[in-house]
């Protein structure tokens, strides 16, 4: 489960499952229906700040409840059933009518890091943790819309090349080089405190939080195609 | 023409310089290289790697212009210049759902359709004390075929309006500079030596081809659609 709470003009969305925070469909349900909430009740000058407690940010979908199905094709369905929820929540992040920062504090493996990565912002603590795509480890291939958010949001070939196809652990400092990560920090506190501290410069700004989302939807075409996200009319303040 | 000989678990595609120096791209070659991918396919085992390297100063000049311009008259120079490029698609297709790993070692020049074949491979290494990777075609007045433009989008990124569109001959250390390239070499069997250690670093991960091809197919939509590659439906091994 998360929880949502608001600091100021920053919400700031938890993610508390097990301890690895592994994307079973409860937590998946419990993303959708904060981000849903958020959506309706957002105002000029709101902010989301999306981290989580411990060693994990997240470790993607809980394979092991897949796996604890009565056999591989009953597995094989509840992964399916996994990867289709979690695309409205990439798809309510991306079009969310607000800034997002995710806060990593610890690893995101897999739909783990899908989901820091839909955030505009990623901010991460450079003493622990490493983002890691194992698809290629594991012999999995990737659902359509990972890879189309991974291809909007990593736009260096090589550093696409050597997370999707190379299965490389990424630390902080190099996921800053590679253009993945905003800022590294020295520990999950002070990414938490950073994380707050941009959440409220961005908050300021008081920007329109149905304009920033058709903007930010513009700048991801491809991601929206395969996320069922459409343009919307313009709308304008002026 | 091209040999193919296995070393440890590392395929070792060459082109090889008995009629022609320069690895022009004709009818002949691009047979023997669309051969010796055909024969990979079926031997591709879960570690295995391939790496593609050339004989001499060039890794490969482009496409043979001298046969398409000894022919007989204007109309069938440009069939036959069409018969190249429709070759070349197809070892691309192949290079691209290639179940392993794949690396080109650039022991000399690379033009045109040369620089093509080598950026269809996941990792380029390049030789720094000659050589150059260079796109003639603005400089030649000639536009591309829509797979050229394809992969330079896919492998390029920002870089290929300076090579694409500014005819620019880029040496090894720009080329490392601008993400196109993975490492620089001093010689040409230094190069060669990298690759073999990347490609066998490569095959001791035991990556499951299948789902090896099918990310790598997931990372570039666009190159594929142009290749008419399709993605498979989900394989798995979990």
């Amino acid at each position: 489960m998360c929880s949502l709470e608001k600091r100021g003009n920053v919400w700031v969305l938890s993610i508390a499952g097990d301890g690895q925070n592994r994307l079973s469909p409860t937590l998946i349900d419990s993303l959708l229906s904060a981000l849903t909430r958020l959506t309706t009740q957002a105002t000029p000058g709101s902010v989301l700040l999306t981290t989580a407690h411990g060693k994990f940010f997240s470790n993607g979908f809980d394979l092991a409840w897949a796996q604890s199905a009565a056999s591989p094709s009953a597995a094989l369905l509840r992964l399916e059933s996994m990867v289709a929820s979690l695309k409205p929540v990439v798809a309510a992040l991306i079009a969310l009518p607000m800034p997002t920062i995710a806060a990593v504090n610890g690893h995101a493996s897999a739909a783990g890091l899908l989901l820091a990565l839909s955030h505009d912002y990623v901010l991460m603590r450079s003493d622990y943790g490493v983002l890691y795509m194992p698809e290629v480890n594991i012999g999995l291939p990737m659902p359509d819309y990972f890879a189309a958010v991974m291809r909007s949001k990593i736009r260096s070939a090589a550093a696409l090349r050597d997370l999707m196809l190379g299965g490389a652990k990424v630390r902080a400092a190099e996921a800053v080089k590679m253009g993945m990560v905003e800022s590294a920090h020295d520990s999950a506190e002070s990414t938490v405190e950073a994380a707050m501290r941009l959440g409220e410069r961005l908050a300021q700004r008081k920007w329109l939080g149905e304009v920033y989302a058709e903007i930010r939807k513009s700048l991801y075409p491809d991601a929206c195609i395969v996320l069922g996200l459409t343009q919307k009319p313009i709308v304008s303040k002026i | 023409m091209c040999t193919l000989e296995k070393r440890g678990s590392v395929f070792v595609l060459t082109l090889t310089s008995e009629n022609d120096e320069q690895h022009r791209l004709n009818p002949a070659l691009l047979s023997s290289l669309l051969a010796a991918l055909s024969q990979l396919n079926s031997q591709a085992t879960a570690s295995s790697a391939l790496i593609t390297a050339a004989h001499g100063r060039f890794f490969c000049n482009g496409f043979d212009f001298r046969w398409a311009q000894a022919a007989a008259d204007q109309p069938s120079a440009r069939r036959r210049l069409r018969r190249m490029s429709d070759s070349l698609r197809a070892v691309l297709a192949a290079l691209l759902s290639l179940p392993m790993p794949t690396v080109a070692a650039l022991s000399g020049h690379a033009a045109a359709a040369g620089t093509v074949l080598a950026l269809a491979h996941d990792y380029v290494l390049m030789r720094s004390d000659r050589g150059v990777i260079y796109m003639p075609e603005v400089d030649l007045g000639i536009t591309l075929p829509d797979y050229f433009a394809a992969v330079a989008t896919a492998k390029m990124a920002a870089a290929r309006r300076d090579v694409v569109l500014g005819g620019r001959k880029v040496r090894a250390v720009e080329a490392v500079a601008m993400g196109i390239v993975q490492s620089a070499h001093d010689s040409a069997e230094g190069t060669v030596e990298a690759a073999m250690r990347l490609g066998e670093e490569l095959a001791q991960r035991e990556w499951v081809g299948d789902a090896y091809a099918e990310i790598r197919k997931t990372l570039y939509p666009q190159f594929c659609a142009t290749l008419g590659l399709t993605p498979k439906a989900i394989v798995s091994k979990i």
